[in-house]
C-alpha cells in the first residue's frame, strides 16, 4: 500500500526550458504536420513568438521533475497505468520559454481492496514572467493485483 | 463540406452537434512507441522493452496513453485556434496496442456565455479500428467574441 501521509504533500517545484528541437522531435513522434508546431517561420506567421507548446507537450516537460512522485512513493514502474489526465489552459508557452512546475499529490485512493490504487497529482504551471500557464491534473493506477 | 466542420473560425457558425473533421493514425508500429518515448520524455521501458513488459506481467509492449491524447490534441488544433483551447480533459479507458489505428472524433455539445468568450464544449474520443473506445474526454474552446 501506498504510505497516504503523503497526501497533501508538497513536491519541490523545478524549472525546464522549452526546447525548438524538443517540440519538433515531439511534432515528429506525433505526425503533426502542421508546420506551425515545426518550423519558427510557419509559427511567426501564425502570430506566435516562436513554436508553440502543444496542448499535450506540459505533460511530457512534467516528467522532467528531478525525481519522479512514483519513485517517491516507491510505485514500480511496470505496475503503473495513466488513469485519467486533465489540462487547463491560462496562456500559451513557446519554445523559449522557461516554465515552473510545482506539484501536489491531492490524493491516494485504493478500489477493488487494494488491487488497484490511484495517485492523483496536481501541477501548476508558471513562466518566467510568473504568469500563470497551466494547471495539470495526472491520475496514475497502480496494479497491485 | 461546411465551413463549421474543418475549422471553427467564428462562433457565428458553429452548431451543438457539429463535428470536427476525424483524425485516423497510421497504425502504431513500435518505431513509433520509440520515438515517443524519446520525444515525450517518458522513459517508462513497458512501453519500448518486451522483456520488461513480460516480467511485469504484460503480453507485449504498449502505447503510452497520452500517444492518443497527443492525436486527440491534433484533432482540436486542427480545427480551432489553440489559444482558444481552454481545457483538454481526458481518461484512458482501454490501453493501446500495437498495431492498433486510432481514430479521433469530435462533437460540439453545448455553446454558450464564458467569463473570456463564448464557450465551446466538445465531446472528444478516440477508439481503435474494430471501435473500441480507448480514450474518452472533454475539451473546452472560448471564442472570442467579434
Amino acid at each position: 500500500m501506498i504510505d497516504r501521509s503523503y497526501i497533501g504533500r508538497e513536491l519541490p517545484p523545478f524549472t525546464v526550458d522549452v526546447e525548438a528541437g524538443r517540440l519538433r522531435f515531439f511534432a515528429k513522434a506525433t505526425d503533426q504536420t502542421d508546420p506551425v508546431y515545426r518550423d519558427l517561420e510557419a509559427a511567426k506567421q501564425a502570430g506566435y513568438p516562436s513554436i508553440p507548446v502543444p496542448p499535450t507537450f506540459l505533460h511530457c516537460l512534467d516528467l522532467e521533475a528531478p525525481v519522479l512522485l512514483r519513485d517517491m512513493l516507491g510505485i514500480d514502474v511496470g505496475r503503473v497505468l495513466h488513469g485519467e489526465q486533465q489540462f487547463v489552459y491560462h496562456r500559451m508557452a513557446f519554445a523559449g520559454d522557461r516554465l515552473t512546475f510545482a506539484a501536489r499529490v491531492e490524493d491516494i485512493y485504493d478500489k477493488k481492496n487494494g488491487a488497484l490504487e490511484f495517485v492523483v497529482k496536481a501541477v501548476h504551471v508558471t513562466n518566467q514572467r510568473g504568469e500563470a500557464v497551466a494547471e495539470l491534473r495526472n491520475t496514475t493506477v497502480v496494479r497491485n493485483g | 463540406m461546411a465551413d463549421n466542420q474543418t475549422h471553427l473560425t467564428t462562433l457565428a457558425t458553429v452548431r451543438v452537434g457539429d463535428t470536427l473533421p476525424q483524425l485516423v493514425s497510421a497504425p502504431i508500429s513500435r518505431t513509433i512507441l520509440a520515438l515517443y518515448c524519446g520525444a515525450s520524455g517518458d522513459h517508462n521501458p513497458i512501453h519500448v522493452d518486451i522483456d520488461f513488459a513480460r516480467r511485469s506481467g504484460m503480453d507485449d509492449v504498449f502505447a503510452h496513453g497520452m500517444l492518443p491524447t497527443a492525436y486527440v490534441g491534433r484533432l482540436l488544433t486542427d480545427w480551432a485556434p489553440q489559444p482558444w483551447l481552454r481545457s483538454l480533459q481526458v481518461r484512458f479507458v482501454a490501453i493501446t496496442h500495437v498495431g492498433d489505428i486510432i481514430h479521433c472524433n469530435g462533437r460540439v455539445v453545448a455553446v454558450q456565455e464564458g467569463a473570456d468568450g463564448n464557450e465551446v464544449r466538445v465531446e472528444i474520443s478516440a477508439a481503435d479500428q474494430t471501435g473500441q473506445v480507448k480514450i474518452q474526454g472533454q475539451a473546452v474552446f472560448a471564442v472570442p467574441r467579434q
